[in-house]
């Protein structure tokens, strides 16, 4: 194998790595657990390095292609690391990094059982990750899209009683029925156009009468809005909390979410192109449904007791942002769309891995039970604060840019009604996640806090989330730091909109 | 030696077949021995004749060198050389399988036993590589008492439900045999290639429609395509677990593939009275599959499970046959293929649960996972193709299926297909969920923590992993099979 091949095809390395990985934690079991783990780490770290090693070529204005072999007749299993996937790609690549030290910190600690598994099906949800982000045409993205459904799976029954299987239930009923209309929409296209290779500015325009293009794009944003939590077909994501911690935070505010809010965006930006939706007026509607599930999740979980449903709630109110922005159809919208998958992912993370080291720590699950928590664990309340302010649009952290981004977008469009929701969207989660800080920091400690004097998580936990925390803030002070990902979300939007103005953004 | 391939495909199983007993005799390892070369020689046969047929063009092969159509020919094109290593692929594995259950048997049942599997296996055979309609009503009739003979092995219920497909079986062979009996007297042909040239100016006639809904009758019961799959629930369930992997993955597609035959080639799915009768195979194979698939979830023994859910997918390879285009005829025979290696599999899977177990219903599987981890592998993989989970070959049967429909502008169908792969998730995710995610009872799991022994023999689990890999390997390299095998399969093919 020459240099130049295996160069050439990184895209697939990076999705391989972690599936040959599964495929060595699953033969080393649970009789040596630092082997196993070692597996982890060792998959994680050669995956972000393989993804960020394309990065440079990417910035560049190149693409990383390759057609490994046909997968079904007159389609081909067709990789492409293009500037859209980059982001998504470098995100998960270098969130499964810390996410796994955070994993192995907290499924000791708890003592969970099934590690084995565990650690497999999570290496082969990220492979799958990988995939959604390089795919480069229809089949492909399904194909790796249904493999992390079904990858997921058992990390959401991973308790094995009753509430778990339940929960499993309910998360496959989704997504399983969300998958197939997907893949009429697909084979819709397929059917129509002979082809379903993402294009940048879409390739549907003309192929079809204007009552079939929407109903393809019904059945298309119907098949990806599940995964994204889009109210009212967001009904298994707080179900699936019922996960390990690590779960719910890479794969239910990263991984899996975003995989249905890209699909979104690949679907509007590369499939149908924002002319070609104008002159549908469907995306509109999308807008409408993502403002609505703004406002409403917020609404939802400030009623929320248990942290984990409230940060649920909260991650679906924030994947609505990301299928705003791309049903603005605006330069700016779109971008700031695909920036706030970044944004909401490092934040969200934050906020999760924070939650989960209070539960492995003190057992505690409830907000109205973290009186005081912030006197005994300073290091873990505060990066939560990061997170939350991050969350509710406050400038130097992440989450600002994009929501800026998103708000200029709308009144590009001439759209000022959605600079409403985000502002009241801001004070929203303001309102549900600030009362957190002010009683970990202020308010007198529960007795059972109290009485543990827990201390703060073990490092193998502390350390990630202190991590994803400086992440937040470093990336809000210079969004390009790291891997460019701000340039990547803007130059996908460029090409999206090919000639429009792109100006005024942060 | 080479240029009587395809003769030796039929001849050297039928020709074990009639030695069986004799050998059982003398010696039961012989008689293993003897099986296995039997199977094998075919299935080398078979590869070698499609190869020849892929690259040289079909094959006429007469036998006793008596010219067509007065004398039996074999033919193998793409499609039937492609059903012939299927069929003999699939009785090779199987019939590795068999030994651990026979091993403990006298010497008369096990020559019996191999005696009706090789004389089934040279039945369907013959059935996929003659090219006259009455050679294959014969190879019909051998391969059916085979299997009845196969299916009333497996005790007291399994005697009661083999007679009862006794009786249906055999309306369902006479019909066919009225059908051809038509065709005879319309055309004073019995061969393929002839009977498809003098049919042409005569589709129009009322006596073909008859021969056409004579034969679809026959073989529809047969292939056990709703309504007319009575008989196939109880002879799956009961039948011994040595013979039903075999049984239920080929012998309903080999039927199929007969369907096929008639309307893709001898008939031509545009002429005459054709569309019309496929529009009513396509509603009913509709209906079936949402029907098999709603009683598949209320079964509770796995195998029961299992046949309704074959009923269901047989309706697959009608719709695609209705479908009457190319992609529907891809996605018919890809489906053939991928149907036969799956259920099959899953079958072995069954048989391997009752050999280590002794059990047969789904809720008796709990932690199934952690006693039989690798048959549970292939398990899994066999139900992700049934519910049609990509990159597994049943996600691919269902992309073509779909694209043909639509082709087609026959949305319902969509709809069914994809209603059907929720059905399929419903009933299979039962059984998952029973064997990975419930608590075996206290007493039960001691037992089984204790044994150390391996999960299955090498000969039960070997057949197991290697169709479980089939699965993914087909689907993943379907493109190949469909572009260099079906399309040439395809009549007027190769696109």
């Amino acid at each position: 194998m020459s240099m130049e091949f295996l160069l050439a095809y990184r895209p697939l390395w990076a999705i391989l790595i972690s599936l040959v990985a599964a495929a060595l934690i699953m033969l080393t079991g649970d009789k040596r657990p630092n082997l196993r783990e070692t597996w982890t780490i060792v998959a994680a770290v050669g995956k972000m390095l393989i993804v960020f090693s394309m990065l440079p070529l990417v910035l560049a204005g190149g693409v990383i292609e390759i057609e490994p072999f046909k997968i079904a007749r007159g389609v081909s299993l067709h990789l492409r690391a293009d500037a859209a996937g980059m982001v998504f790609a470098v995100l998960a690549s270098f969130l499964w990094v810390v996410t796994s030290f955070y994993s192995i910190g907290y499924m000791r600690k708890l003592q969970e059982e099934h590690q084995t598994g565990y650690f497999a099906c999570f290496a082969v949800c990220l492979s799958a990750t990988m995939g959604i982000a390089f795919a480069a045409n229809l089949l492909t993205f399904f194909v790796f899209y249904e493999i992390l459904t079904i990858a997921t799976y058992p990390l959401v029954v991973h308790h094995r009683d009753q509430e778990s299987i339940k929960a499993g239930r309910k998360y496959l009923a989704y997504t399983l029925i969300a998958g197939q209309l997907f893949l009429v929409g697909i084979l819709w296209v397929q059917f129509l156009v002979g082809h379903g290779d993402f294009q940048p500015g879409g390739f549907l325009a003309g192929k079809a009468s204007v009552g079939a293009l929407q109903t393809i794009f019904l059945l298309m944003t119907l098949g990806t809005a599940v995964k994204a939590g889009v109210m009212p077909v967001h009904g298994w994501l707080p179900s699936a909390m019922v996960a390990p911690t690590p779960v719910s935070a890479l794969l239910h505010a990263v991984a899996v979410v975003k995989a249905g809010a890209f699909g979104i965006v690949r679907i509007v930006g590369y499939v149908f192109g924002p002319q070609l939706l104008a002159q549908l007026g469907v995306a509109q509607i999308l807008a409408w449904f993502a403002a609505f599930t703004i406002i409403v999740s917020s609404l939802i979980a400030m009623a929320q007791d248990n942290l984990k449903k409230r940060l649920a709630f909260s991650t679906i109110g924030q994947l609505s942002y990301v299928v705003l922005g791309a049903a603005l159809l605006t330069p700016l919208g779109i971008m700031g769309g695909i920036f706030h998958i970044v944004a909401h992912a490092v934040m969200k993370i934050t906020l999760f891995f924070c939650a989960g080291a209070i539960f492995a720590t003190t057992q505690l699950t409830r907000v109205s039970e973290l009186n005081g928590i912030g006197r005994e664990m300073p290091y873990t309340m505060g990066a939560f604060t990061v997170g939350a302010v991050g969350i509710t649009g406050l400038p130097f952290i992440v989450g600002f840019i994009s929501k800026w981004n998103l708000a200029l977008g709308s009144l590009q469009g001439g759209q000022g009604v959605y600079v409403g929701v985000l502002l009241l969207s801001s004070l929203l989660s303001a309102a549900y996640f600030l009362p957190i800080v002010y009683a970990a920091f202020f308010k007198k400690s529960e007795p059972q806090v109290a009485k543990h004097h827990c201390g703060e998580a073990n490092k193998m936990m502390l350390i990630p989330l202190l991590i994803t925390a400086a992440v937040s803030i470093v990336l809000g002070v210079f969004p390009n730091a790291g891997g460019g990902l701000y340039d990547l979300a803007a130059m996908s939007a460029q090409s999206i909109v090919s000639g429009q103005f792109m100006v005024g953004g942060w | 030696m080479k240029e009587q391939l395809p003769a030796l495909i039929v001849i050297v199983p039928l020709l074990i077949a009639l030695l069986s007993p004799l050998v059982a005799y003398f010696s039961t390892r012989l008689l293993r021995g003897l099986g296995l070369t039997a199977a094998a020689v075919s299935f080398v046969s078979a590869v070698g004749a499609l190869g020849h047929a892929l690259t040289k063009g079909p094959w006429h092969y007469y036998f006793g060198n008596w010219a067509p159509p007065w004398g039996i020919e074999y033919v193998i094109d793409p499609l039937s050389g492609l059903m012939a290593v299927l069929v003999s692929f699939l009785s090779l594995v199987v019939l590795i399988y068999t030994d651990s259950f026979l091993r403990e048997e006298g010497w008369l049942k096990q020559g019996i036993h191999y005696a009706l599997y090789l004389l089934l296996t040279a039945g369907l055979l013959g059935m996929t590589v003659t090219g006259d309609v009455f050679n294959l009503y014969v190879f019909l009739e051998i391969s059916s008492l085979s299997a009845y003979g196969l299916i009333a092995s497996g005790g007291y219920k399994a005697t009661v439900s083999a007679f009862r497909y006794v009786l249906v079986g055999t309306v369902g062979a006479s019909f066919y045999l009225l059908g051809v009996g038509y065709l005879y007297a319309i055309t004073g042909s019995l061969n393929m290639a002839d009977l498809t040239v003098r049919l042409q100016p005569l589709l129009d006639s009322q006596a073909v429609l008859i021969a056409m809904v004579l034969i679809l009758v026959g073989m529809g019961i047969k292939m056990a395509l709703f309504p007319l799959h009575g008989w196939l629930p109880d002879a799956y369930t009961y039948s011994p677990p040595a013979a039903i992997p075999f049984i239920a993955g080929v012998m309903t597609k080999v039927m199929a593939y007969v369907l096929l035959r008639y309307f893709f080639f001898i008939f031509g799915v545009l002429n005459g009275f054709v569309p019309l009768v496929l529009e009513v195979v396509g509603w009913i194979a509709a209906l079936g599959i949402i029907l098999a698939s709603v009683m598949a979830i209320a079964q509770s023994d796995f195998r029961r499970m299992l046949a309704f859910s074959s009923v269901a997918q047989v309706g697959y390879i009608g719709l695609g046959l209705s479908l009457g285009n190319m992609f529907g005829f891809i996605g018919a025979v890809f489906h053939i293929i991928n149907h036969a290696i799956m259920k099959c599999c899953l079958f072995l899977v069954a048989g391997g649960v009752k050999w280590k177990t002794g059990e047969h219903l789904i809720e008796k599987y709990a932690e199934m996972s952690r006693r039989m981890p690798l048959t549970m592998g292939a398990f899994l993989l066999g139900a992700f193709s049934m519910v049609g989970i990509p990159p597994t070959a049943g996600f691919f049967s269902k992309w073509y299926l779909i694209l043909g429909a639509i082709e087609k502008d026959l949305w319902i169908y969509v709809v069914v297909i994809i209603l059907s792969s929720l059905l399929n998730a419903i009933y299979f995710f039962r059984v998952i969920e029973q064997a990975y995610l419930k608590k075996a009872p206290v007493a039960e799991r001691e037992k089984f923590v204790e044994d150390k022994k391996p999960e299955l023999p090498a000969t039960m689990l070997v057949p197991i992993v290697v169709l479980g890999a089939c699965i993914l390997v087909v689907g993943i390299l379907n493109e190949p099979l469909v572009s260099n095998i079906l399309l040439m399969a395809f009549p007027g093919g190769g696109l």
